[in-house]
């Protein structure tokens, strides 16, 4: 019988829940490099038992683990990201140039094919990968150097590259993301990259239509239609069906068009999930009440979720990297919250369930599909 | 304490979390070889714990991260170079080298 395995990272540590695939009983492993932050972690689709988890601190910088066991153990690999060449600048938050200076990894990525290789996108942006299991890391550094990189500027919580997605129909095809620089793609295997931000309309922005400077938050698409993308944008949820050159808005009827996660169904292509958030300054859920918003048509018309999910009080946040679906037969749906809660539906969002309630902050939610 | 060789035991006290990320005791002993100075106490902890590189110094600068601080008898050895003697006391194993963590934040 299947079963699913829920990687999650916090502000203080990695956490495990793992059920059959019922959905019904979880048990909770960790914490795992407890008082750390985890920022991601995440597993090979070609060798679920191996793990990878970005591990950081304020005081001893950023570390990396791998687990050969489905993350009974752990090990520490290479934590060593050098920029490649004389790294140049960016923009700071005044406009002045600023030296791109490494912080952390926020998202890693494994490969499709191979456990050894691996992305990771990091702050200050640029996407590094190893394939040696995470001992060594080298830059992809046409990304940075991309001739836009000079206008690249910090979101709110930095400049980082947090959304990775690598096309399972050409190994060469990845997009990522940056807050706050935009979308790119590389149809290369990261040699070159391209803007891909035509139809982004950001109203803080000097130019709201500007090829580059637009706060994106995460990007989603159904690995059986890698040319559709889903967006959470600062504000506007959008859709491209064109490998990301052009997008549209598909916000619709939400209530409101910020937040930062969106993920995609695991057999339904067109049913889209968000969680819409009140404001970019208040950061937590209209009225007090935690709902996720479905959307079986590609956008544009949304239905609220609220069966198991509080709705009164609630005043937490749901982060970029904190939803996840399985690849059951009814497709199961998790996210985390800032409030240390693990919601799970086992029924496409119909229902929910925290798994766990009193975690710390959690930062980003993996699922694994087991056999 | 010197050795046949001419290596100095070195007693250091890691903060919690670096223990607990290189699996190590509170206190190690450390063979140094050579004039004891931070940077030898540093690279001979970086050789046998070689997941502490990066952790306590900067991989680009070699510098100090700004949140930890060395102690050496009762002294703030932070802002010392890395090149200038420690203490006959630490360099004879008397005394501990102090790695701390900042008390600040969360």
């Amino acid at each position: 019988m299947s079963s699913v395995r829920v990687l999650v990272g916090t502000k203080k540590g990695a956490f495990i829940l793992n059920s059959d695939g019922k959905r019904r009983d979880w048990q909770v492993a960790g914490p795992f490099f407890a008082g750390w932050e985890i920022y991601h972690l995440k597993g090979s689709p070609a060798d679920p038992n191996r793990l990878y988890a970005s591990q950081s601190s304020g005081w001893f910088g950023q570390t990396m683990q791998r687990s050969n066991d489905g993350g009974v153990t752990w090990a520490p690999v290479g934590n060593q990201f050098t920029y490649d060449g004389v790294p140049g600048t960016h923009q700071w938050y005044d406009g002045t140039a600023h030296p791109w200076e490494f912080k952390r990894v926020w998202h890693l990525e494994p490969s499709l094919t191979d456990p050894e290789h691996v992305f990771a996108g990091v702050e200050d942006a640029a996407l590094f990968q190893s394939k040696d299991g995470g001992v060594t890391w080298e830059e992809l550094s046409g990304l940075r150097k991309n001739e836009t990189g000079p206008q690249w500027q910090p979101g709110a919580g930095g400049m980082c590259l947090h959304t990775i997605l690598l096309d399972p129909t050409a190994p060469g095809r990845i997009y990522i993301a940056i807050s706050a620089a935009g979308a790119f793609r590389t149809d290369d295997g990261g040699q070159s990259w391209k803007p891909i931000n035509k139809g982004l309309v950001s109203g803080m922005m000097p130019n709201p239509t500007a090829e580059v400077g637009h706060c994106v938050h995460h990007v989603a698409m159904h690995p059986a239609r890698p040319h559709v993308l889903f967006m959470q944008k600062h504000w506007d949820v959008m859709r491209s069906d064109d490998a990301g050159e052009s997008w549209t808005e598909v916000s619709g009827n939400l209530p409101t068009d910020f937040g930062f996660v969106v993920d995609v169904h695991a057999h339904q292509p067109e049913t889209v999930y968000v969680v819409p958030i009140k404001s970019d300054s208040e950061h937590f859920p209209l009225e007090g009440k935690l709902r996720v918003y479905r959307s079986r048509t590609g956008g544009n018309e949304w239905e609220p979720l609220t069966k198991g999910l509080p709705q009164q009080d609630c005043y937490v946040n749901v982060l970029r990297d904190a939803m996840a679906v399985d690849r059951l037969d009814e497709c199961g749906v998790y996210f985390g919250t800032t409030g240390g809660q693990v919601y799970a539906s086992a029924d496409a969002g119909d229902n929910w369930t925290p798994i766990v309630r009193d975690l710390p902050a959690v930062l980003s939610v993996e699922v694994q599909t087991l056999p | 304490m010197s050795g046949p060789s001419g290596t100095c035991t070195v007693r250091v006290v890691l903060p919690y979390h670096l223990r607990t990320l290189a699996r190590a005791e509170r206190e190690l002993a450390l063979a140094v070889a050579g004039p004891v100075t931070l940077r030898a106490v540093l690279d001979a902890l970086e050789a046998r714990y070689p997941m502490l590189r990066g952790t306590i110094r900067e991989y680009e600068t070699g510098q100090r991260r700004a949140f930890l601080r060395f102690f050496a008898c009762e002294d703030d050895w932070s802002h010392e170079p890395l090149d200038a003697a420690l203490p006959e006391a630490v360099a004879s194993g008397r005394e501990p080298l102090l790695i701390i963590g900042a008390i600040a934040g969360g």
